[in-house]
């Protein structure tokens, strides 16, 4: 009886112990957000980079973003919703523009649950939000990007929180960036308002956002 | 023969019946005739309103429900009078085209308005109501508008670059 109590006190005083230890590590994270250096892979110079798709003018507009980057930034691997039937196609076609033009075109897809249907209530959005993590962590294990750049909507909440927290968990330095829709003039997404908080750099693409949201980073209109 | 001039209004994928029937009345229609317009082309997604097709002394309406893509109705229209939905908006400022956005009262409040509105502020579009579209045709000036550029993406790579240390 005594040596069962003493066990469970010392399950109970571990757990209590770790549950401190993830929480004054998540407080070192939040505090370093934005300032940390990469740490580089097995491939060098390369960067992997998970990409995710969030449909219509989403996919859209981060397409436009990733024309712009270097080779460095390969392997991509595109995330999608599996409601979403355009953005595979958008994807392909600006892939194989990547390949004609001589440039690196090493990229793969995966596709997830949709995490929040436009107009769905909060609530239900919390289950499918879940529902959506399960298919999004082991994801994100896998494939253990360098950087998660993502623009929104809902589906991005599952992937940013596998990727933070293989950083909670010591694993990888995975660095998050997020990019406002040009569509935000004077409100940030609900993605965008939870992804303030844990990217390390989110960016804005008008003034009237950097204001309200300090920490921001703003180019200027980047799409 | 003179090149036939177009006026294509859209308004996406949902409805907005009371933008298809002011657009297409008897009133709209010789305010178009004036200004040397001879088609009007609309675009009326799941609408209830169906405008009555005119074809008579050079001048035509037309409409359809939905297509793939509206890129080439944008492309051969000289103005477009479209819904406030962000993918019709940069898609016609895009092309360089005049572009009307009139809002539907019936949505006020959603973020799709933010970005038509601003782009009104800075003066790359006009902004009207179903109630006051005749006025703001009227006193249409295509060429007091301002062009839309798209954005500079190498702004957003160099950032990039630097944060992620590769320069």
């Amino acid at each position: 009886m005594a040596a069962s109590m003493s066990g469970t006190t010392l399950a109970l005083g571990g757990a209590v112990f770790i549950v401190l230890l993830l929480f004054l590590r998540l407080v070192i994270i939040l505090r370093s957000l934005g300032r940390g250096k990469l740490s580089r892979g097995s491939n060098g110079t390369r960067l992997k980079v998970l990409v995710i798709a969030g449909s219509g003018g989403h996919t859209t507009e981060i397409l436009r973003l990733l024309g712009s980057l270097s080779d460095a930034y390969s392997p991509r691997v595109y995330v999608l919703a599996d409601t979403d039937k355009m953005s595979e196609e958008k994807i392909r076609t600006f892939e194989a523009g990547r390949e004609k033009d001589g440039r690196n075109s090493e990229f793969s897809l995966e596709r997830i649950p949709r995490s929040r249907e436009v107009r769905q209530s909060y609530i239900t959005s919390v289950a499918s939000t879940l529902y959506a993590a399960l298919y999004s962590f082991p994801l994100v294990f896998r494939h253990s990007p360098d950087l998660i750049l993502c623009n929104g909507p809902g589906t991005c909440i599952p992937i940013c929180a596998a990727g933070f927290s293989m950083r909670l968990l010591g694993l990888k330095a995975v660095q998050q960036v997020y990019v406002e829709s040009m569509c935000r003039v004077q409100t940030v997404s609900l993605s965008g308002q939870i992804m303030y908080y844990f990217a390390d750099h989110l960016i804005v693409q008008w003034q009237s956002l950097k204001e309200k949201y300090p920490k921001a980073v703003y180019l200027g209109r980047v799409v | 023969m003179k090149p036939k001039k177009t006026v294509f209004v859209t308004v996406g994928t949902t409805s907005f019946d009371a933008l298809v029937q002011v657009a297409s009345s008897r009133q709209l229609c010789q305010q178009f005739q004036a200004l040397g317009y001879s088609k009007v082309l609309l675009q009326i997604g799941r609408g209830v309103y169906e405008p009555e097709p005119v074809s008579k002394r050079g001048f035509t309406v037309e409409y359809y429900r939905y297509k793939d893509s509206i890129a080439e109705d944008i492309k051969n229209a000289s103005l477009i009078i479209s819904h406030a939905g962000a993918g019709s908006v940069l898609e016609s400022l895009g092309a360089g085209k005049p572009l009307i956005v009139v809002i539907n009262q019936l949505l006020m409040g959603n973020h799709q308005m933010e970005l038509a509105y601003q782009l009104y502020l800075d003066g790359h579009l006009l902004y009207a109501t179903c109630c006051n579209l005749l006025e703001v045709l009227s006193e249409l000036d295509t060429a007091k508008l301002k062009p839309f550029p798209p954005g500079d993406t190498s702004k957003f790579s160099n950032f990039l670059d630097k944060a992620m240390g590769l320069s």
